[in-house]
């Protein structure tokens, strides 16, 4: 062995340690603000996500202000929107401002890098038992490249002509050309700005959590030992650095056609009477790159969901996760599909009838890993010693909501009916319930249940019971009756209905869904209160392991340090689910096997 | 354990993993501007076009150049630093001869006519080949650093990996410069 490769072993073997003998050394800004930490780090993400998910939210209110009765006025709105609000009347032109930026900051700032930025940066290094990230300093730059992200955004809500207004998957040529609306002005550059840092800090993050998971885990965590939230994790990050890679090629053709004057998305085109130059694009051709990061995207948003709630679901009901292997085949085979069903968003392009077919066929196999997922979930709690603790009603509530938005995919992933309920508010109710609620359900689940490791301090139990309740018969009462608008054929991104004919019937029903979606929003406010009160002022956590869990994040010290276990790293000896095994409640994945154990 | 060190077994080391995902990942970005490029060749108004001479003679270097850097990886492993440094250099060199034939190739594909705006192909060739030498742009940086290193009297440090990573991510924009090119060149 040549002393180069001596010195690269040693240093590697070395890396956690040296961290582990620094951190006292650390100061305020490298402790709180440029730390290495994946806690920390795993801590600015939630946070950051959590200011942006009540904007998001906040911007859903309002829009749904205008839907309530498009023709009621409030004069405080005015005061607080200047001339967004004229008069006290939400313009056209913010409506569309404000469902543009509801989807792109729900489902990239909160779902993506909310969810897991915070989970896969506190998760991965503590259930895989290692100290720290494969590469702390990628990870740091992963924050603060979605921080400027998050700027520039932020900032484009404060230009003049507004924030981009062209719907959140930017479709050309409203996106390409600057005079087509006040929101494809500067307003759009700044999106393209912000997504291009996004994904570099998602890609970033990605890189981290793949090399972390595959190289880094301790002695003993063979894969399939590994907790299914780590699978999840592994699987997002797959899906991840695989296709927002396609998003920046859309989104890179997209600035040439901005700015100059190229015609990849452009041909023939009037707009106030003038001929463009731009010949010889295709509109479609955007839509193909930008499916194919949108779909995949729908699995990075619902894969942490679904692997946090298994794990939630299994400590909960003091059970063994039910078909492990299948959980991790169904997860491996969503990843696959994933890549293949993106112009199922596509039914109504013209796209070749034949080619729809198999498109529909993919899509509709999607059904077998999901269907197998539920099933592994029904069956864990079935005869479970089920402690109700906010996690687990999240957990369930997660598994409720991905049935009833699952059911719903059915329908829409067969091109016959699509055709017919494509952009209708049946779209809207199946994927908020599907990806948009049921994945909050999850990020709620993990809050809850892994609260107590982040902060060393539990959230007020009562308000958390309320903030389930509400919520869930609240999403349901919101989003239901949205099915059977869509199913009659109210579009979606209308600004007035009530010009309709055949939509005035709904008004009374539009009216009772805002009502709820601000009942609902409330809650959210009570939650974020709970959130920011109890890591000052929460029920501290006296013991190491409060919710009787096997993995390893419970074996280290209840406010762990940067570096995560103060000695040794643990030894893993078993797989994460030995729960009601032998007589024993659980059995940590740390304790060596016993001579007569039993096989799981 | 003075001399003897546990290598962890079948274990890359993880910033060479981190290498290989990002390569998918680039990988990914370029497939899905050649698929693009595919779908829009099929489509009406395609104007087809030649590949200037200049990208052939870009071809040459790199390729060279991906020789020397390979060779200056072998030395570096057995110890023999001046033959290290003189091939590492010679890469840089190589590299940065790399760009000045992609500028002149653009320079006469945009004489000829075939500008930015002229047609959907030629902006498709500007952009491809252009965020291609962006990733080449990246790789020369990385050698102007380890060229100062190798030159640098200072430098204790004698970790193969940095030289390994370099090594692979220059091999792999040459490849995909081959990919390119026959892409470009095969479906007109």
């Amino acid at each position: 062995m040549s002393t180069a490769t001596l010195h690269e072993t040693t240093h590697y073997e070395a890396h956690g340690d040296a961290h582990h003998d620094h951190h006292h050394q650390e100061t305020f800004i490298t402790k709180y603000v440029f730390s290495q930490d994946h806690k920390t780090i795993a801590k600015q993400f939630l946070v950051t996500g959590i200011i942006w998910a009540i904007i998001g939210g906040l911007f859903s209110v309002i829009f749904r202000l205008q839907l309530a009765d498009p023709n009621a006025t409030y004069p405080w709105l005015e005061d607080l929107l200047g001339h967004w609000a004229k008069g006290g009347k939400i313009q056209p032109e913010f409506y569309y401002a404000l469902v543009t930026m509801h989807g792109t900051i729900l489902v990239f700032f909160v779902l993506t890098a909310g969810l897991s930025g915070t989970f896969a940066n506190f998760l991965i290094p503590l259930q895989i038992g290692a100290r720290d990230m494969a590469s702390p300093m990628l990870n740091m730059l992963s924050y603060w490249f979605f921080f400027l992200a998050s700027i520039v955004m932020m900032s484009s809500l404060f230009v003049q002509t507004g924030p981009a207004s062209g719907g959140w998957t930017i479709y050309p040529p409203l996106s390409a050309l600057g005079e087509a609306s006040s929101g494809s002005k500067i307003g759009m550059d700044l999106w393209l700005v912000s997504m291009a840092l996004f994904i570099v800090s998602s890609l970033l993050g990605g890189l981290n959590y793949i090399t972390t998971i595959l190289n880094m885990r301790t002695k003993g965590m063979s894969m399939t030992r590994m907790p299914l939230t780590i699978w999840a994790l592994f699987f997002t990050a797959v899906l991840g650095v695989l296709s927002f890679p396609v998003l920046l090629s859309g989104a890179i053709l997209l600035l040439f056609d901005r700015n100059l004057g190229t015609s990849f998305f452009l041909s023939d085109i009037v707009v106030a009477g003038k001929i463009l130059p731009n010949e010889g694009g295709s509109a479609i051709l955007f839509q193909h790159l930008f499916w194919f990061l949108g779909h995949p995207e729908v699995y990075i948003i619902l894969l942490p969901a679904m692997g946090m709630s298994s794990e939630i679901l299994s400590v909960n009901s003091r059970k063994p996760i039910f078909g492990y292997m299948a959980m991790v085949g169904s997860l491996f085979a969503i990843t696959i599909l994933a890549f293949l069903v993106w112009a199922h968003h596509m039914f109504v392009t013209g796209l070749n009838p034949f080619l729809g077919s198999v498109f529909v066929l993919l899509t509709l196999l999607i059904a077998v890993p999901s269907a197998i997922k539920v099933f592994n979930w029904l069956t864990t709690l079935w005869k479970g010693s089920i402690r109700f603790t906010p996690g687990m009603l999240f957990a369930i509530g997660f598994v409720s909501l991905f049935i009833s938005g699952g059911l719903t995919g059915i329908f829409l992933g067969n091109s016959a009916l699509d055709i017919h309920l494509h952009d209708t508010y049946f779209v809207i109710a199946h994927f908020h319930i599907v990806m948009g609620v049921a994945s909050f359900f999850g990020m709620f689940a993990g809050v809850y249940h892994w609260y107590p490791k982040m902060f060393g301090r539990y959230l007020n139990n009562t308000l958390a019971y309320i903030h389930f309740w509400v919520t869930i018969i609240g999403a349901y009462l919101i989003f239901w009756p949205m099915h059977y608008e869509g199913l009659a054929g109210m579009p979606r991104r209308y600004y007035d209905f009530s010009n309709w004919e055949s939509f005035k019937m709904f008004g009374g029903l539009n009216q009772f869904i805002s009502i709820i979606a601000l009942v609902v929003f409330a809650v959210q406010i009570l939650f974020v209160i709970n959130f920011f009160y109890s890591i000052w002022k929460g029920r501290k956590v006296t013991t190491q392991n409060p919710w009787e869990a096997n993995t390893l994040e419970w074996t280290t010290p209840i406010r762990p340090e940067h570096g995560n276990w103060p000695g040794e790293l643990p030894e893993v000896h078993r797989w994460p689910y030995d729960y009601a095994k032998d007589g024993k409640d659980f059995i940590p994945q740390d304790v060596p096997v016993g001579a007569d154990e039993s096989k799981h | 354990m003075e001399t003897e060190v546990i290598k962890p077994k079948n274990k890359i080391h993880p910033h060479k993993f981190t290498l290989w995902v990002g390569i998918g990942s680039i990988v990914m970005m370029f497939a899905g501007l050649t698929s693009a490029y595919i779908v829009k060749r099929n489509q009406a108004n395609w104007q087809t076009f030649d590949i200037p001479i200049a990208f052939w003679y870009s071809t040459i270097l790199i390729l060279i150049s991906s020789l020397t850097l390979h060779l200056s990886l072998k030395y570096f492993k057995e110890r023999e630093m001046k033959k290290y440094r003189m091939l590492m250099l010679t890469t840089l060199i190589l590299g940065a001869l790399f760009f000045v034939t992609q500028y002149f190739g653009f320079k006469s594909f945009w004489n000829s006519g075939m500008t930015l705006q002229a047609g959907v192909s030629f902006s498709f060739l500007y952009v491809i080949v252009g965020l291609h030498a962006l990733h080449v742009i990246g790789g020369v940086l990385a050698l102007i650093v380890m060229s100062l290193k190798a030159f640098s009297t200072k430098t204790r440090n004698y970790s193969v990996v940095p030289v390994e990573l370099i090594c692979t991510y220059w091999h792999f924009v040459d490849i995909l410069w081959v990919y390119l090119l026959i892409f470009l060149v095969m479906i007109r």
